[in-house]
């Protein structure tokens, strides 16, 4: 079903079950601490995490801004039980509105390939926006 | 090439002439050791820069698994040390050629490591995140109306995620709102306060809203009262969560290393 795939769609890569993960202190948090804050010694140092480039996807989830979070609310409406709830509705409307389509563009497949990719794109720009 | 070893600090501690703790594993396995100088002790392990170099860490920092693994074991480190003195913990992944240096380190820094030192002797960090969340049923969706299979589906999806969405930003305001005053409240009681950036649902594992990601350090004593104070702030619409004690990971900007605007109390 639609919804139950789309409800997850920033946790794809499997991390976050673990990032949450229970016990007396997770793992967010103290990712959050060692990567973040503590003592930041410039100078002469032979390795520190200033001279590399933090811009992995993982190191911007550490460290999000207030923008990308901004923008994440953006699809609230995706995670809500509500809408979620009323899901059946939508997941039906959509199937009736797809096959729809299907009968109207069969001779342009690609429609519905691009449809998808630029569903896609837009959940990368929400990860990907941060600094 | 040869394998060339680096030595990494993990935090820097009051030297209360106490044994070291002796039992203390750090990252990739290395024993943890004690460097003292200048009233300070260092706590540094030896690594070797196939793992700790800067290129082989570019890949290593995207291994979630590793960066899991090294994030927990030098967060245990700093927490193992913080129980019997002061400390100040250093940013994760702090490399040093020898041991030579660290002692130089410690040696140059003797004033801003004490300073910082002090700030926080006997005080724990406590940190406050809230949570917006959905205040009750949101009105009930207009279904479409009984033209069926006429009426637009899409429109009227659109027009629900309109509403929902309205809503959801009148949640958040409100939230907001109840997010500065416990900041308030909260940063009044403690010895010092910051208000970090707040953490994607990524990081924090929750869909809710996150409104604050605040950090408050308190007196040894005063944790229970802090508690409370928080409980008596805690209203409907938001959620509330409190960890520590931690070991103050917040306030031990040095003076020459505070790159942000937010400068200690």
């Amino acid at each position: 079903m639609i919804e139950s795939k789309r409800s997850t769609p920033g946790t794809g890569r499997g991390g976050s079950a673990s990032l949450s993960g229970g016990g007396a202190s997770n793992l967010g948090d103290i990712l959050e601490r060692v990567l973040d804050r503590g003592v930041v010694i410039a100078g002469d140092i032979r390795v520190n995490l200033l001279d590399i480039e933090l811009l992995t996807i993982k190191l911007r989830l550490v460290i999000a801004s207030v923008d990308t979070a901004k923008e994440m609310g953006i699809d609230w409406w995706e995670h809500d039980p509500w809408l979620n709830g009323g899901g059946r509705h939508l997941a039906e409307e959509n199937k009736r509105l797809r096959e729809r389509l299907a009968v109207l563009e069969e001779d342009r497949p690609t429609l519905e390939a691009r449809d998808a990719e630029s569903g896609r794109e837009s959940q990368a720009e929400v990860t990907e926006h941060g600094e | 090439m040869a394998s060339e070893a680096g030595t990494y600090l993990y935090a820097v501690a009051t030297d209360l002439d106490k044994p070291a703790p002796t039992d203390l594993t750090g990252v990739s396995g290395g024993a943890v050791r004690v460097i003292s100088h200048s009233g300070l002790v260092a706590y540094v392990s030896t690594v070797s820069l196939d793992e700790f170099g800067e290129e082989p860490l570019r890949t290593s920092m995207e291994d979630l698994d590793w960066l899991s693994r090294t994030a927990r074991t030098h967060h245990q480190v700093v927490e193992t040390v913080a129980v019997s003195a002061p400390t100040a913990p250093v940013r994760l992944i702090t490399v040093y050629s020898g041991d030579e240096q660290v002692e130089d380190l410690l040696r140059r820094r003797r004033e801003d490591f004490s300073e910082v030192l002090a700030r926080i002797a006997g005080r724990w960090e406590w940190g406050v995140k809230v949570y917006a969340e959905a205040v009750g049923p949101p009105s009930s969706p207009e279904t479409a109306p009984g033209g069926g299979e006429e009426t637009n589906p899409g429109t009227a999806y659109l027009k629900r995620r309109q509403a929902s969405l309205r809503d959801r930003e009148k949640d958040r305001r409100h939230a907001v709102a109840a997010a500065d005053e416990i900041h308030e409240t909260l940063s009044a009681y403690a010895v010092a306060a910051r208000r970090h950036r707040t953490q994607d649902p990524q990081l924090s594992g929750r869909q809710e809203w996150m409104v604050l990601n605040g950090a408050y350090l308190i007196d040894g004593d005063n944790g229970e009262e802090f508690t409370r104070i928080l409980d008596g702030l805690r209203k409907p619409g938001i959620q509330a969560e409190l960890t520590g004690p931690w070991v103050p990971y917040s306030f031990t900007v040095t003076a020459d290393a505070a790159g942000g605007p937010d400068g200690s109390g």
